[in-house]
């Protein structure tokens, strides 16, 4: 039971949403109902109109032969010289004998008589012909019959042998037979056959005119929904492809009606969408074609000077101060230049997304190893300690990155932070590795840390000297080509955290391994 | 250390601007060195012929023929040593150089003591095998640093001359990149492996019947290379 109602449900869960995602259904189905309802009130008035019309016809040609048959009883009755009731009732059923044979013969009626009426108490002889008695002869028909004067008439049924039941009409009247001075009732019964096997007729008729008007209508319905649906799904798919990238799929246009302008404006759209593609695609290769240009064309000059600089770098003992300590400025600034030119066109590349990955198996733990020994710290005399480096936390990774990225982080630990000592932490998860380098110097606010990724910029203006403000830019982008994430924590007067996080292979970093110093609340 | 020349050694720096020629032959020459400037691509088979250089210095950038043609060419007519200058070390342009012929190459901007560093290695011979060595058929002969197959010389560059030298000389060892790079090139440049990969193609098309599947220098996947020893 409760198996054939899951069935259901999931039969009709599935019905309805067919009924959801096909327009082509809907319509139909639609369709079809509202037709259907127009076509059966239609056949209903049309055939309570038939039914109504034939039924009227009818029951006026019945009274007319009934009235004549009447005439014609009294007329009988009158010539007939009767004085006692037996004798009248002889006669009655005589009359009624001759009716039912020229009714039989003419107008396809039977009779029924019943009387003499008005002796209170006993049952009232009937006598009728053919199969019809007199039970069939409505009692409203019967009560207005017996008390008043004239014809009436009534619709009834007459149960037939093989079952079921043939409308007839009814029409009575009151008869005196005035040698006796008895009343009788009589009453024609017509039969009502050929109206109603007319009325079928128009009910099958109709019934069937509808059915296959219903069933024409819901072709025309889906032949009419394909037209319109088709062309919006070939845009459909046209849309989905163009989506996919290929950007040189157009929809046919043909003729001029709304779904032809949805083409055209779809076409307009998909060529203006491709030209501007194709012209940021132009930009984007002109840019890096240039940057790579002024590299080069940068590059020669600046070797030559580089070398220069280096000459008069060595000859500057034998000069006086001043002009030996121009020949190490130049040198200074001439490195540094190098080094701004060379993070210019990293990030250059990173911009264009030129820039490639070349991984290997490194092991963070190593790589942290090799951290402590990193000369920027050593010389400044800050003390390195080493943090769940004891078991290997490997990864793929381009080694040179990672080295790129973790030189930058001790290099700005030893030169911004004060701090006596870095923390250098390996940690990992089932799907990433990550590194962290925390000082306890004089910190960043929050405001400094939301900036410290940004280009050229630097928390202390007046040590611009130092550094080409794009290292940790650099780093941030090295870290996201590897598909992972460089982050930083840090609280003025606590110091600064800088946490590396790279995918393992196939995992990705939205649980890092480390979580960065928090800005509130954490010690 | 063999053969000392006695007269300075020769340079020929071949690059079109005139700043960066002149202040190329202004430290070559501080070192000691004898110093030659062209400064077109079509002028170097000329001073090739009439300077002789011990080294070659080639700038990649240069005007009507490309540094990769100048490479070419001069390959056809010498094996003197090419160190060329590259603008970016990370490029095709750095293996597309050595495939025609440079031995090494230097990123620009360098320091004034990698150049001559480079330069000087390139200058000095490595000496790989002192005595004349018989490997199968292959004999090298470290004196006149030719080379023979069957019989018949084999034209090798003085690096590739050593390249081989080192690795017949001890059969079955298995050399690692970075190692022949110390013991080749004469310095130690880690991660560099371009360097000896595409010159190992180059020794091998020319010592290998067939270079594809080599018979006397066998590639061992994620190490390095070994000499097969003949049978």
């Amino acid at each position: 039971m409760t198996r054939l109602g899951r069935a259901l449900r999931a039969g009709l869960r599935r019905a309805l949403q067919q009924w959801r995602r096909s327009i082509r259904l809907r319509v139909v189905g639609s369709t079809v109902a509202l037709t259907s309802l127009a076509i059966g009130l239609t056949g209903w008035a049309l055939l309570a109109q038939v039914a109504d019309g034939l039924a009227e016809a009818r029951s006026t040609t019945a009274v007319d032969e009934a009235r004549a048959g009447l005439e014609r009883v009294r007329a009988q009755l009158e010539t007939t010289s009767v004085t006692d009731a037996t004798a009248a009732s002889e006669a009655v059923a005589q009359i009624v004998d001759s009716l039912t044979q020229s009714g039989q013969g003419q107008g396809r009626y039977d009779v029924v008589v019943e009387g003499p009426l008005g002796r209170g108490g006993e049952t009232v002889p009937v006598r009728s012909s053919g199969e019809v008695s007199a039970d069939l002869i409505p009692a409203d028909l019967v009560r207005t019959v017996s008390s008043s004067d004239g014809l009436y008439f009534r619709f009834a049924e007459v149960p037939v042998p093989e079952g079921g039941a043939r409308p007839v009409v009814v029409v009575g009247s009151r008869l005196d037979v005035p040698a006796t001075g008895d009343d009788y009732g009589l009453y024609y019964v017509f039969s009502m056959a050929d109206q109603q096997a007319t009325l079928d007729l128009v009910r099958n008729a109709t019934a069937l005119a509808g059915l296959a008007m219903i069933v024409m209508v819901g072709g025309v319905a889906y032949v009419m929904s394909r037209q319109v649906l088709e062309p919006v799904r070939r845009a459909r798919r046209t849309a989905e492809r163009f989506a996919a990238g290929h950007l040189e799929q157009r929809m046919h246009v043909r003729g001029e009606d709304d779904i032809a302008r949805l083409s055209e404006s779809f076409n307009q759209m998909a060529a203006s969408l491709q030209s501007q593609i194709a012209r940021l695609e132009n930009l984007s290769k002109l840019q890096q074609r240039f940057v790579s240009d002024v590299s080069h064309e940068l590059r020669t000059p600046l070797t030559t000077l580089a070398m220069a600089g280096d000459v008069l770098h060595e000859a500057r003992s034998g000069w006086d101060p001043p002009t030996a300590r121009a020949a190490e400025l130049l040198r200074r600034e001439l490195t540094r230049f190098e080094e701004l030119l060379a993070d210019l066109m990293d990030l250059s590349r990173f911009d264009a997304e030129a820039a490639r990955l070349e991984l290997e198996t490194i092991d963070l733990s190593d790589v942290a190893r090799e951290l402590a020994d990193e000369p920027v710290l050593t010389r400044k005399g800050i003390e390195v300690r080493v943090v769940g480096a004891d078991a290997p936390v490997v990864t793929e990774a381009d080694r040179r990155r990672v080295d790129r990225v973790l030189r930058n982080l001790v290099a700005n630990a030893a030169a911004y932070s004060r701090s006596d000592d870095v923390v250098v932490t390996v940690a990992e998860n089932e799907t990433c590795v990550s590194l962290s380098v925390r000082d306890h110097g004089v910190g960043l606010t929050a405001e400094e840390s939301r900036r410290v990724f940004d280009r050229f910029w630097r928390a202390d203006p007046a040590r611009a000297a130092a550094g080409t403000g794009l290292g940790l830019a650099i780093a941030r982008s090295d870290a996201r080509l590897h598909g992972g994430e460089l982050q930083v924590g840090s609280r003025p007067g606590r110091g600064t955290d800088f946490v590396l996080t790279l995918p393992k292979p196939g995992g990705d970093v939205s649980r890092p391994a480390l979580e960065p110093l928090r800005e509130a609340g954490d010690a | 250390m063999s053969q000392r020349r006695t007269h300075h050694d020769r340079v020929l720096v071949v690059d079109d601007d005139a700043s960066l020629a002149e202040m190329l032959s202004i430290v070559l020459e501080g070192e000691g060195l004898t110093t030659a400037v062209c400064r077109s691509g079509d002028k170097v088979p000329a001073a090739l012929a009439a300077f002789r250089p011990d080294v070659v210095l080639l700038d990649l950038m240069l005007p009507g023929v490309d540094g990769m043609e100048v490479c070419r060419r001069i390959r056809e007519s010498s094996n003197v040593p090419i160190v060329m200058l590259t603008a970016r070390s990370d490029t095709d342009d750095v293996v597309a150089g050595l495939a025609a012929g440079a031995d090494d190459y230097i990123v620009k901007p360098f320091k004034n003591s990698e150049l001559v560093a480079r330069i000087r290695a390139r200058l000095r011979r490595t000496d790989q095998i002192l005595e004349p060595l018989v490997f199968g058929d292959i004999v090298l002969d470290p004196a006149g640093h030719t080379v023979e197959r069957a019989g018949q010389p084999l034209d090798l560059t003085p690096l590739e001359f050593d390249l081989l030298a080192c690795l017949l000389g001890t059969p079955e060892q298995v050399f690692t990149r970075e190692v022949l790079l110390q013991k080749v090139w004469g310095y130690h440049h880690p991660g560099d492996t371009k360097l000896v990969n595409v010159h190992m193609t180059r020794l091998r098309s020319k010592i290998e019947d067939d270079a594809e599947n080599p018979s006397i220098i066998r590639t061992v996947r994620g190490v390095g290379y070994q000499a097969i020893a003949p049978e």
